[in-house]
């Protein structure tokens, strides 16, 4: 059951001011107006098509993101299927590789990305900063149709001749250049990371822009809510990493069509270089997507453990160093090539176990001593802590290059990526959907199917990824289309497959979910977690522009200062704010100042 | 942890290794393995406890602590000095298995070196013996129970393995020698085996290559010295000479692997 | 501000040290440029917001105390709605896929983005809204 709580005094005398974040200097008109004219707007696919209210866009990317998600995941589907029989005859080879080409680069670039910082950080980071808009509207609606039409152009991939990328998400050259990929689907591909990877680097811009200008007034850099906080992080990495991507592209784009020869042997060039290019943009991406699921969870735990995350500011610091330190292990991908260098990508690789492990701490601290209810996201978020907890300690493993070396390219390693990505993305992203997904449509998610939901993904998860361990260390190379039954990888490969159909019937429980909260909607009030950072403060869905009222902020804890004065944080160290618990929650707030 | 015999360390599926280097490999595995075990296992049953000991038995708020300075030094601290030592046996294992004995070298230690060429190309492999001058190539594409080419080589020598592509970048890689290592076009790799074992051993491309991947497979036979020489003899006395790419014949062995042998301007088989 | 500032600038101050760091134990060129490029990432907005943060006054959103009053008035004028976003995005795939189809499609995608461009150009004179 859900905990209901009243929503906050919004009126009266005591009440919190009215602010006015409308631009109204074009007009000229006050509140009333803004709001007639929000009403007034156009509708329809021409809403869609013109708005730019981050709300709006945010709730596209979303839904773009989750097709573009059903869709991989039919993939992987099919994937899986063919390889329960040794001689997998389901597709041939060369649909194979572009299956698991386009698999691995719609999960990665179009949807555990974009579904964080386009979907869910779109929406939820003006709300949590007390911003009325993302700092600019329309270059986010730009970023929206970037990545659209780029999901469309990677796609159209399998309509041309020669079919999609068969190169893997990876391309590596000289195995992505003309001779050996020919084909427009290569291009495509290429062309498609070009427009998603501008979308991205739009909406980093936007982030970084809103986190650092548009924050509501008290809002000071240490009282951002986590998710923001790694959001903004996110934003940097963003900036650091696309445009490197964006360069590698432009020159294997080069390499293809113009007679350079910048990635093949042939002609002088170094096809390793495009190994360092593209992890140095491939590393930090890993961090992309996982530090805004990082923050997801350290929203959702304090919540439901009615409790302030743990160690907000070490929390703060610990984003930062692993932002910092991804960008300096990008050759750890690389260990097998014989020309890195081993023992620095090695230590740095060692070294983001540290302050990834000082954010797993600060969520079982938020837990400790806490008042935990296990309702969908909170359930989701401790499947996200297991398996995350299984990723990350493979991935120490694989910090080292000699185990590297013995696991290298086999299912071991499919394994651990997918023990991270799928326990961020998919556990922590699905913790995030259930938990705004209240604040977005007015609406609850039904918790029941929610629950089973996540015990099926949970179930299957673990069916599917640990035989991939075994069999990874039986040998089995990751990529390829059949093998021998004499290698005796037969059974654990059906065990698997079973463990893929149990995760894609519970994607079918959640779209069951949807269309029940469609059909049957039950109201999910302002705030129906409890929830504590701002974005609770407003109405669910928010208005246009997002707040029409704003409590005084005096933690990261906005909207549970508001709710409960009594309960607020005790600070030992760091001052976010001083701890005057006689001070009546709400008494500056009765400061009248004009609206515009 | 890392000081017992060899048979003390569990494998965790993995294999105990049929090199020296494998071995090595393997002990540094299985012991990270365990610590891993222990601490993933130790906070998974932290997390575990905290979930059944603080589930909500009220509506009472709990208590609003958020900080720890000294336990957040704590779990800043203890993670660092762990990786630390593993960084540190990381550091010996991998001066270990990427040590090379020079290359060129006839002898090392005592012990005759065997140099073998490696060139994987799409999609197979060719393993030339320049000291010997024979040459195995094949592809592993010929149908059931077909391995691919094999690579024979003697225990008790120094394998030294010379590795490069033909065309796009291949793995080479060994289950049970722990081991692979990229086949990069334009870039040639060293590295040494010390097989103890015989036996044979499937090997496998594990870098994605183009459409058959799949079924780039090798093996490598492990035989005492004395059946190697046989071996050898045996191909010579049937005519194998080395192999070179797209040539169908070779009269000029490369002069041991002080030169780098690289493929000149290999026509697309 | 100065946080945001510092912030910055420490991204910066840090990729410089892993990047002579990682120079002097690889001579490995491209890893280095990428650290090296950046440096300035970091380093040049952060120290144009420092300079800032010294010329402007504090704003109400680094006040740890501001009232909610103290941000009345204008935030900012925000676009309410706006076609020019997807008509360049538009334009913009057809000039991605001018390099895989061919020429054929550059005059479409050259006009869609032109007229975007004029149009949100137009639309930012008029003051946000059209």
């Amino acid at each position: 059951m859900t905990t209901t709580i009243d929503p906050p005094e919004l009126v009266g005398a005591d009440g919190p001011e009215e602010i006015q974040p409308e631009g109204g200097a074009d007009h000229g008109h006050g509140h009333d107006a803004h709001h007639e004219h929000a009403e007034h707007g156009p509708s329809g696919i021409l809403k869609w098509l013109t708005s730019t209210d981050h709300k709006v866009i945010g709730k596209s990317y979303m839904i773009t993101s989750l097709v573009l998600f059903f869709i991989a995941g039919i993939m992987a589907l099919v994937i899986r299927t063919q390889l329960a029989d040794p001689n997998g005859s389901l597709v041939s080879f060369q649909t194979y590789n572009e299956l698991f080409t386009m698999h691995g680069s719609l999960m990665l670039y179009l949807f555990a990305g974009p579904f964080a910082f386009g979907g869910l950080a779109n929406y939820v980071v003006p709300l949590q900063v007390g911003a009325p808009d993302m700092a600019y509207p329309r270059l986010n609606a730009l970023s929206y149709w970037l990545y659209l039409s780029g999901s469309c152009v990677m796609m159209a991939g399998f309509l041309v001749a020669g079919g999609a990328a068969s190169y893997g998400w990876v391309a590596y050259a000289p195995l992505s250049d003309a001779i050996n990929s020919p084909g427009a689907g290569a291009d495509l591909w290429l062309m498609a990371l070009g427009l998603t990877g501008f979308s991205a680097i739009f909406t980093g811009v936007n982030l970084i822009a809103t986190i650092f200008y548009l924050r509501a007034p008290g809002m000071t850099m240490f009282r951002v809510p986590i998710f923001s906080w790694e959001m903004l992080v996110t934003g940097v990495l963003i900036l650091i990493a696309f445009p490197v991507l964006f360069a590698a592209v432009v020159l294997l784009f080069c390499d293809r069509h113009f007679g350079t020869h910048i990635f093949t042997v042939q002609g002088g060039g170094v096809p390793v270089l495009w190994q360092n290019l593209f992890w140095f943009f491939g590393h930090p991406e890993v961090y992309i997507l996982a530090l805004p699921y990082f923050g997801i969870v350290a929203e959702i735990i304090p919540t439901f453990s009615r409790k302030p995350l743990f160690g907000y500011k070490g929390m703060v610091f610990a984003t930062m160093a692993i932002a910092a330190l991804s960008t300096g292990v990008w050759a750890h991908h690389m260990f097998t090539t014989g020309v890195v260098l081993l023992p620095f990508f090695s230590l740095l690789s060692y070294l983001i176990a540290v302050p990834t492990g000082i954010k797993f701490f600060n969520w079982i601290g938020s837990m400790w001593g806490g008042q935990l209810s296990f309702q969908t996201p909170m359930l989701f978020c401790i499947g996200f802590l297991l398996a995350f907890l299984m990723g990350g300690v493979t991935g120490v493993l694989l910090a080292s290059p000699p185990v590297d070396f013995m696991t290298h390219d086999t299912y071991f390693v499919v394994a651990h990526f997918h023990q991270v990505l799928m326990g961020t993305a998919v556990f922590a992203g699905f913790a995030g959907f259930y938990f705004w997904y209240p604040k977005m449509f007015g609406r609850m998610l039904n918790d029941k199917l929610g629950k089973l939901h996540f015990w099926l993904l949970f179930i299957g998860f673990w069916v599917t990824f640990m035989p991939q361990y075994i069999v990874g260390l039986d040998g089995m190379p990751r990529r390829i289309a059949s093998y021998l039954a004499s290698n005796g990888w037969t059974s654990l490969n059906v065990i698997s497959t079973v463990g893929a159909w149990i995760i894609a019937s519970s994607f079918l429980v959640f779209l069951v979910n949807l269309v029940h909260s469609y059909m049957k909607p039950v109201a999910a009030g302002d705030n129906p977690w409890d929830g504590q950072s701002l974005e609770w403060f407003t109405s669910s869905p928010p208005p246009h522009h997002n707040y029409t009222h704003l409590p005084p902020i005096r933690s990261e804890r906005a909207a549970w200062d508001y709710n409960h004065p009594e309960h607020r944080s005790e600070h030992k160290f760091g001052t976010m704010v001083p701890p005057d618990h006689s001070e009546p929650a709400m008494a500056e707030a009765t400061t009248s100042g004009g609206a515009s | 942890m890392l000081l017992t015999g060899c048979n003390a360390y569990p494998s965790y599926g993995a294999s105990k290794g049929v090199t020296s280097q494998g071995q090595d490999t393997f002990k540094l595995w299985s012991g990270m393995m365990t610590t891993g075990i222990i601490i993933g296992g130790a906070v998974g049953l932290v997390i575990l406890y905290a979930i059944f000991r603080y589930r909500r038995r009220s509506d009472a708020i709990p208590r609003q602590f958020n900080e720890n300075f000294w336990l957040e030094i704590l779990y800043t601290g203890i993670p660092i000095v762990i990786v630390g030592v593993l960084f540190y046996f990381t550091v010996l294992t991998e001066n270990n298995v990427d040590a090379t004995v020079p290359v060129g070298a006839t002898t090392s230690a005592g012990k005759p070196v065997v140099d073998v060429n490696v060139t994987a190309f799409q999609w197979g492999w060719i393993f030339n013996y320049p000291h010997q001058g024979i040459g195995v190539a094949g592809e592993g594409l010929a149908g059931p129970g077909n391995h691919g080419p094999q690579m024979v080589v003697p225990t008790g020598s120094t394998i030294q393995i010379t590795l490069t592509s033909n065309d796009v970048i291949h793995g080479f890689y060994l289950r049970d020698f722990n081991f692979s290592r990229y086949a990069l076009p334009g870039v040639t790799n060293y590295f040494d085996f010390n097989v103890t074992h015989t036996g044979t051993y499937n090997g496998q491309c594990t870098q994605i290559c183009g459409l058959y991947h799949s079924e780039m497979l090798f093996t490598v036979k492990a035989v005492t010295p004395a059946q190697f020489q046989a071996w050898v003899s045996s191909e010579k006395a049937k005519g194998v000479h080395l192999i070179r790419f797209g040539t169908p014949s070779t009269s000029k062995a490369p002069a041991g692997t002080s030169n780098q042998p690289s493929i000149p301007n290999p026509p697309k088989a | 501000m100065r946080i945001t500032g510092l912030f910055l600038v420490l991204i910066g101050i840090f990729f410089a040290i892993m990047g002579i760091a990682y120079w002097f134990l690889s001579y490995e060129d491209s890893g280095f440029l990428m650290l090296i490029g950046s440096t300035g990432l970091g380093v040049f907005p952060g120290l144009y917001y420092l300079w800032w943060s010294r010329h402007m006054k504090p704003r109400a959103e680094d006040d740890p105390n501001a009232s909610v009053a103290a941000a009345a008035g204008i935030v900012d004028s925000f676009p309410v709605s706006s076609i020019w976003p997807f008509i360049f995005g538009m334009g913009a795939m057809l000039a991605t896929l001018t390099f895989v189809f061919g020429l054929w499609l550059a005059p479409m995608s050259a006009t869609l983005i032109l007229i975007a461009a004029i149009g949100f150009t137009v639309e930012s004179r008029r003051g946000g809204n059209v």
